[in-house]
């Protein structure tokens, strides 16, 4: 059985991550935003779980599961402020949230 | 042959469900679709002999983190304010746009030119729970791991720090 090279499995790897990179860039809604980073680090994935199958070796599957699990830390901790952030201003609206600015 | 194919199918499903991800109007249609390109992403796993990996991301991803996202999202109940998602994209987003469409082209570029060569042959118990388990406990990675228990740990008490009203 032929397997999957490494240069489509990273292509694909940098387009999701270029869609994660316009979401960033382009939303306004937190959320959104939140779900970009979660599309990026899964970009990344991929491509260490690529790195691994074409040398064999498991260690871009232990750095994926600990991606994973940085990933759900950053999950709650950042839906945490996005609930704090409706409590306090009743929007999620990055554009709304400028008092900071001088 | 067919594992090739099925990975071009999946890459293809999680492609237009990261696009429907960042164009959606309201937060709860993006994760919707977001579960869907885990779910794609997973059966990329798959076609890449691992399997554990993408057992894992079913649970942990398109399992837990997509209902707390989801859960959030309906506690918050947020009204939908924004203008159709396609204009706000390309309205205010044209330098976004540039910039990421560079990044995407150097990355292409980059990775592209990584040595065209045949993936290694695969040991027999590639990819299963126990040859990542010995990875994970019994070779270089015990450290990282324990670190990122400390992660979850912190992480939980923060969230709850955050969102609870009053201590």
């Amino acid at each position: 059985m032929e397997a999957v090279g490494l240069v489509p499995v990273l292509a694909i790897s940098a387009i999701l991550f270029t869609l994660g990179v316009i979401g960033v860039l382009a939303r306004k809604n937190a959320l959104i935003v939140f779900m970009s980073v979660e599309l990026m680090l899964n970009a990344v994935n991929l491509a260490f779980v690529g790195f691994s199958r074409q040398h064999a070796a498991l260690d871009g599957h232990v750095f994926a599961i600990l991606v994973m699990a940085v990933a759900a830390a950053e999950a709650a901790v950042g839906l945490a402020l996005v609930i704090l952030l409706f409590r306090n201003r009743v929007t999620v609206k990055l554009d709304d949230l400028d008092r900071m600015r001088g | 042959m067919i594992e090739s194919v099925l990975f071009y199918l999946f890459s293809l499903v999680a492609i237009v469900a990261g696009v429907s991800v960042i164009t959606q109007r309201s937060p709860i249609a993006s994760a919707l679709s977001l579960v869907v390109c885990f779910f794609a992403l997973a059966a990329d796993y798959v076609m890449l002999d691992a399997h554990f990996v993408a057992v894992v991301q079913v649970l942990v991803y398109a399992g837990a983190i997509m209902v707390l996202f989801i859960f959030v999202i309906m506690l918050l109940n947020i009204r939908e304010t924004e203008p159709a998602a396609m204009g706000q994209l390309t309205a205010r987003s044209g330098g976004a746009l540039l910039i990421s469409g560079l990044l995407g082209v150097a990355l292409i570029a980059v990775l592209d030119s990584v040595v065209h060569q045949t993936p290694a042959e695969l040991p027999a118990e590639y990819g299963t729970i126990k040859a990542i388990g010995e990875a994970l406990f019994n070779g270089t990675y015990l450290l990282p791991f324990e670190a990122v228990s400390l992660l979850l740990t912190v992480g939980m008490i923060g969230a709850v720090v955050l969102a609870k009203r009053e201590l």
